[in-house]
């Protein structure tokens, strides 16, 4: 297992090298340096040169490169175009906000995905089971943005269950019981509104997962011996099927990340995907670097411990 | 001897007359259709809005659609505007039309560019195989792992000329891996066959194998990935028109008209406005969808119903 683990890891470096390198390209077609922002129009060109020869704006792109890399270590990301301030201070602000969304929609996707799986593949072919296809079918075809949108509408304007925007009520003190409860209030309906559209494949791979467990030979040894249905399912079929879904949460960060940009930019909720959106229009292209980097390594990470995991659930994998 | 003789034998009595033809790939599909009533469906549905899109944008008169009229700000549906008018002024059914077409237009669009880069990478990289193959299949695996939607939003907004070419193109660089892992391990298959090998021990070149052999025998896989890809493209396109990175207001997608109920006050009082978009682009996403479940058991003979 560790030489699996290890393999892994050497493969994940180089795949972070190229991300970085690629985001550093896509930086230097944006507009703008790092000077940009901090001048005033009636600075002399004298001066200017001086200032670019200081921050080595004139340096080869891969001293540049190097620069800009060590300072990603050390968590200077550069300086905000527009705020004038250090755009890692501006992204943790709305980092947490996200990875709290993103926890919510976790949680609300196997709490209800492994439901719905699990019913859907004991019943298959039964009413509640052809409900659940029908609704996976729905879900796999609806945009997020299209059901956030019905999500808003439903259940923020119509019914006026849960706020409409924005991730705490104004005028809380910040640590106290009804500033954490608003917190979560604001939570549930854009985490409900990923996670039911993201549950989708879960529960068909599990559906199916199950329906291809009932019929093997050690599920009718259960029988044989007399195991109860209610056991043979809970300790046979579904430690066999759940595990791998387990594993399957790093995979799902890209997805989930797509589906944060569209969630927050609908609910106004002050997260990484808003600022990204935010930061575009405006033109902050320190920040844009910073969060497509930030965004890619979220994805490499997961998929990282995604393959890790499986590969401790099972062990078919790491023979590979 | 004797198994000789029976093979012999059953050589002869096969009259190449009476040998029934299989059917033509167009007779298979169209029986999987009609015997699947949610494609058929979908599929008329499919040919009846496209054609009725495009004939009526050719009457419409866009400029005159997307022309702001202070007038007329938010009026609710009625016989001068069937489906209201938007904070514009502007009459959404025109728009809806017209936003259907270009929908269609840049979905089909991104479908085939993606879909042609995607089939020649992969098709290479499975037929040449070895360390070919690894170093291709490490560049797929690079390009699925960045965060493709927002990567294409910054492309988008720094291209220095931006229309509809170049909105393409970029939505097709980062959207090409999944076809193209599909093709290569279907090539890797395919060039392992008797009539791949031979075709090379006669000399025939790498170029001519994989064009005019290998490929037409991928033919449909390719039209079923294609066909499920366009309703993905079509997400993703108005996807990113609701952000606010797709097509300006002038040329107005299905998913300009959605990103109106970014507004507040119009997602909860117009619903004529986002409701009709949100719903078109559901119906053409299932509706391709549909027909493409139905090419893919069409072109494999396990699934096929009819």
């Amino acid at each position: 297992m560790w030489k699996f683990i290890v393999r892994r890891l050497i493969i994940t470096m180089p795949q972070i090298v190229l991300l970085s390198l690629f985001v550093f390209i896509m930086a230097s077609f944006m507009p703008g340096d790092a000077l940009t922002g901090q001048i005033g129009p009636d600075v002399d060109q004298d001066r200017l040169q001086e200032l670019r020869e200081q921050m080595g704006l004139n340096n080869p792109w891969y001293i540049q490169y190097r620069d800009w890399i060590l300072g990603v270590f050390q968590g200077d990301f550069g300086t905000s175009f527009r705020y004038n301030m250090p755009a890692s201070e501006i992204i943790q602000q709305r980092m947490i906000n996200t990875i709290w969304l993103s926890l919510v929609s976790l949680i609300f996707i196997y709490a209800l995905g492994i439901p719905m799986g699990l019913i859907s593949g004991r019943y298959n072919d039964k009413l509640i089971d052809q409900v659940i296809t029908s609704y996976t079918y729905l879900g796999f075809a609806t945009p997020i943005f299209i059901f956030g949108l019905i999500a808003l509408w439903v259940g923020g304007f119509q019914l006026g269950w849960f706020p409409t925007g924005g991730s705490v009520a104004p005028g809380l003190e910040p640590g106290s019981l009804e500033y954490i409860l608003s917190k979560i209030h604001h939570l549930l309906l854009p985490g409900l509104a990923i996670a039911l559209i993201g549950l989708v494949g879960t529960v068909q791979y599990l559906r199916s997962e199950i329906i291809d467990t009932k019929q093997k030979d050690f599920i009718i040894t259960a029988r044989a011996k007399g195991a109860p249905e209610q056991r043979v399912y809970n300790r046979h079929i579904f430690r066999n099927s759940v595990l791998p879904i387990a594993a399957f949460f790093g995979y799902e960060i890209t997805s989930l990340i797509s589906g944060t940009v569209f969630i927050e930019q609908i609910f106004s909720y002050p997260g990484m995907g808003n600022l990204f959106l935010e930061s575009i229009n405006i033109r902050d292209y320190t920040v844009v670097t910073a969060l497509v980097l930030l965004f890619g390594l979220a994805a490499i990470i997961g998929a990282l411990l995604s393959d890790i995991i499986l590969s401790i659930v099972d062990p078919r994998i790491r023979i590979k | 001897m004797e198994d000789k003789k029976t093979a012999a034998d059953v050589e002869q009595s096969v009259d190449p007359k009476k040998v029934e033809k299989s059917p033509s790939g167009f007779k298979t599909i169209w029986k999987e259709i009609m015997k699947d009533k949610l494609a058929f469906i979908s599929l008329i549905f499919l040919v009846l809005t496209t054609l009725s899109v495009f004939i009526i944008s050719f009457v419409l008169d866009q400029e005159q659609i997307v022309m702001v009229d202070p007038f007329s700000l938010y009026e609710s549906p009625s016989s001068e505007w069937w489906l209201g008018t938007d904070y514009g002024g502007r009459d959404v059914f025109g728009q809806l039309i017209i936003g259907t077409r270009n929908s269609l237009a840049i979905g089909i669009l991104v479908t085939l560019l993606s879909g042609f880069v995607g089939i020649v990478f992969g098709v290479v990289s499975g037929y040449f195989g070895g360390q070919v193959d690894n170093v291709m299949m490490r560049i797929v695996d690079f390009f699925m792992v960045l965060p493709n939607l927002m990567v294409i939003i910054v492309f988008v907004s720094i291209v220095p000329t931006y229309s509809v070419w170049t909105f393409s193109l970029v939505m097709a660089s980062f959207l090409w891996m999944g076809i193209a892992r599909l093709i290569r391990s279907r090539a890797l298959q395919e060039k392992e066959l008797d009539y791949a090998q031979a075709s090379r021990t006669l000399g025939t070149s790498h170029a001519k194998i994989i064009f005019t052999q290998v490929l037409p025998n991928v033919t449909s896989l390719i039209v079923v990935t294609m066909t499920l890809n366009l309703a993905a493209n079509i997400g993703i396109e108005s996807g990113l028109s609701f952000l606010g990175f797709g097509f300006p207001e002038s040329t107005p997608s299905l998913g300009t008209l959605l990103s109106y109920a970014r507004n507040p006050q119009t997602l909860e009082f117009r619903w004529w406005i986002w409701v009709p978009p949100a719903v078109l682009i559901l119906l053409l996403m299932l509706a391709v969808r549909n027909v493409g479940e139905a090419l893919k058991r069409a072109a494999d003979a396990r699934q096929r119903r009819a």
